[in-house]
């Protein structure tokens, strides 16, 4: 198995016309994604180098089977084609489309939680399930298949471990881009739940940075209900110290935020935590043979 | 209590032009815009004014009457201790206190900054008999709002939470209640507000949180929040961060100007658009994704190198966008050597070499540069770069060997 995205996913992409769309949509076509179909709205008849596209998510689903959505258009559009996916009953909704107001965000989560959807993102790399299917930007040739489940908030940085993994003779059964904003629809813990249970998956690998406690909170989860290993990379230690005008921010959290208070936070609840990118790839390839 | 009213906000929709900045997307709003907003919605705030000047100031405590507050206009908390708020009670005191306060550098209680004073607001003073603390922020962890009320204002919340826990009250906005006057009458007697002002003290934070709704808010802190000797609830003070996403439709915000990009490479970068932040080092750094880019400082650091700034490209970098990272980066005479670290994703490396082989033919790369291309279109843009063939140009497989040869250069470069 693999988690998000497999063998089951039919894809429709909302925005597939654009320029960006177009270059990922057949570019996730061509490493075997099924895309079944994109969406721009008074575009329907149209196609996508054979793609149909119609006019409604809800026409995709229906004509289509169309059971993934991936979201690649502009911010300002980009939550109400959220909300259209979850009306057109889609079941996972994978949104890489950057800068969406927090506020429409927060009533996209609820709505999604509600509806039982699962949303991954928004300003996130997409995710790949390796041999299986790939829906957003990640570049697939730097991830092989394997036992190695990924999640990450930076894009660019999930690449570069990959790529150190793949060096070291290692794959993935799932990468999983969640999104450093301030609302996603998956956080760590969403992601952990699913690679806990993932039969493919014998390691996880959880990339951080500055910002926020979802780190600090996946750590007390792992305590608690993750048995398989997991080592982890933290960005942002030598970040400049964000400005901060209220204090209300550290009240709710309890945390700083910084990447040494994440650090700290992992290591005492047993995770291993990387220096670098090549060190955190290092530091499963150990892990894993300790394993085997 | 005489309660404000200003003028409409000038200006054309700059908000639209605003630069993107990364990881800390969010606009700091001054404590006057912050009023100005609260004044919109119905807020009871002071009557005042804002001058850039020691004649405008002195002009306005005149109007205004003494005694009357100044009060530096910095996005940063710890003015007070810092000397940048002072009551006037005669014109003499308002000129000398406008003259110290205007142009004064101000710090942030962890050292941020300096933040030199621009603007001073002075309002009439205000007869205090009580002083809460007031705010509703995002809590991103629950994915809910949160409501947050203690009568123990004028000292900062953590230190409230730390004195006594039970004096601060929160709660969490459900998303399918909002926050209307019951739940705001619940908050406001559960935090132990005197009776007579419990009304008004829901009434304000009602208006706050709609307030917050409509800006796109992330944080609305108002510490302190006065009960006058009239029983009269007012805002004294506005702490606002406005979502950078959610400006494109707050043309009434457009006035608001970042003062924290006066810095000449910070001022040129977001003239271009990019996302840059000055650092104390010597080692200029451009990265693809704040994310790589953060761990691109990290591990230049472990090297022993210190970086002189984060600048992220973004994803989808085109050439165009490199040429203006290389003008600034070597617009910054402290830089000795330059890393390019790219791991391409929806950013094409052979736009990447483009872009570096465009800039060298237009401006002067006088320092070595170190390249590491990796991902999408990465042969081609190596490929580029090797017919290209340009002097100083250093590429590296790795994004540790390109850390350590750029750290070595650099120290060359500094020794020569």
């Amino acid at each position: 198995m693999s988690i998000i995205v497999g063998d089951d996913t039919t894809l429709v992409i909302s925005g597939l016309t654009g320029r960006e769309g177009t270059f990922h949509g057949l570019r996730n076509r061509d490493y075997g994604t099924d895309v079944v179909a994109g969406v721009t709205p008074k575009k329907g008849g149209q196609d996508v180098d054979g793609i149909p596209v119609f006019d409604t998510i809800k026409e995709a689903v229906d004509e289509r089977g169309a059971n993934t959505s991936m979201i690649f258009v502009p911010a300002r559009f980009a939550a109400a084609a959220i909300h259209e996916a979850i009306d057109a009953g889609i079941g996972t909704v994978i949104a890489i489309t950057e800068h969406i107001p927090v506020h429409d965000m927060l009533d996209v989560y609820w709505k999604a939680r509600e509806a039982g959807v699962r949303l991954v993102g928004p300003n996130c790399p997409g995710v790949l399930s390796p041999e299986k299917a790939n829906v957003g930007i990640i570049p697939a040739q730097f991830f092989d298949q394997g036992s190695i489940g990924v999640v990450s908030k930076s894009g660019t940085l999930t690449y570069q471990i990959g790529n150190e993994l793949k060096q070291a003779g290692l794959g993935n059964s799932t990468i999983v881009g969640i999104g450093g904003d301030p609302i996603v629809g998956s956080d760590f813990i969403d992601v952990l739940t699913l690679f806990e249970e993932d039969d493919e998956t014998e390691l996880i690998v959880m990339v951080g940075e500055i910002g926020g406690d979802a780190e600090e909170r996946a750590a007390e989860f792992i305590a608690e209900s993750v048995g398989k290993p997991v080592v982890a990379y933290i960005a942002g230690f030598t970040a400049p110290p964000g400005k901060q005008m209220g204090h209300a921010g550290a009240i709710i959290s309890g945390s700083s935020g910084t990447a040494e208070a994440k650090k700290e936070a992992l290591e005492a609840k047993g995770v291993r935590v990387g220096k670098s990118p090549t060190e955190t790839a290092q530091l499963a390839v150990e892990t894993i043979g300790a394993k085997a | 209590m005489a309660i404000c009213d200003f003028a409409p906000l000038p200006g054309p929709s700059a908000a639209e032009k605003r630069a993107e900045i990364g990881w800390f997307a969010a606009v700091d709003l001054l404590e006057y815009q912050g009023k100005q907003l609260f004044a919109r919605h119905g807020v009871p705030v002071p009557r005042g004014e804002v001058a850039d000047n020691v004649e405008a100031a002195v002009e306005a405590t005149d109007r205004i009457g003494y005694p009357c507050v100044i009060k530096a206009q910095v996005q940063i908390g710890g003015r007070g201790k810092a000397g940048g708020i002072k009551v006037a009670e005669n014109r003499e005191q308002a000129k000398e206190h406008a003259d110290a306060i205007l142009g004064m550098d101000i710090r942030g209680p962890r050292g941020e900054g300096p933040f030199t004073v621009h603007q001073v607001w002075i309002e009439g003073a205000s007869e205090i008999e009580a002083e809460y603390y007031a705010s509703i922020i995002l809590d991103r962890s629950a994915k809910k709002l949160m409501t947050m009320l203690s009568t123990m204002g004028g000292m900062n919340v953590e230190e409230i939470a730390e004195k006594d826990p039970d004096a601060l009250v929160k709660r969490h906005v459900e998303p399918k209640d909002g926050f209307g006057e019951a739940e705001a009458a619940a908050l406001a007697a559960d935090a132990g507000v005197a009776e007579d002002a419990r009304e008004k003290t829901a009434a304000m934070l009602v208006k706050l949180y709609e307030a917050f709704n409509d800006s796109d808010a992330t944080l609305i802190e108002v510490n302190p929040l006065v009960v006058t000797k009239d029983r009269d609830v007012i805002a004294l003070d506005s702490k606002v961060t406005i979502d950078n996403s959610a400006l494109f439709r707050h043309d009434e915000l457009a006035e608001l100007e970042d003062r924290t990009g006066e810095d000449p490479q910070e001022q040129m970068a977001k003239e271009k658009g990019l996302t840059y932040v000055k650092l104390d080092g010597d080692i200029g750094i451009l990265g693809n994704g704040a994310g790589l880019c953060m761990s691109t400082l990290d591990v230049v650091a472990q090297a022993g190198g210190k970086p002189a700034n984060f600048l992220d490209a973004g994803g989808g970098s085109k050439a165009e966008a490199i040429v203006d990272a290389l003008e600034v980066i070597t617009s910054d005479e402290r830089v000795v050597a330059i890393l390019f670290n790219i791991f391409g994703g929806i950013t094409r490396c052979d736009e990447i070499a483009k872009g570096i082989i465009e800039a060298s033919g237009q401006i002067e790369i006088g320092v070595p540069f170190v390249v590491r291309l990796d991902g999408t279109n990465s042969e081609e843009g190596l490929a580029l770069l090797a017919d290209a063939d340009l002097p100083n140009l250093h590429v590296e497989k790795t994004m540790l060997g390109g850390a350590e040869k750029v750290v070595e250069l650099a120290k060359a470069g500094a020794t020569a």
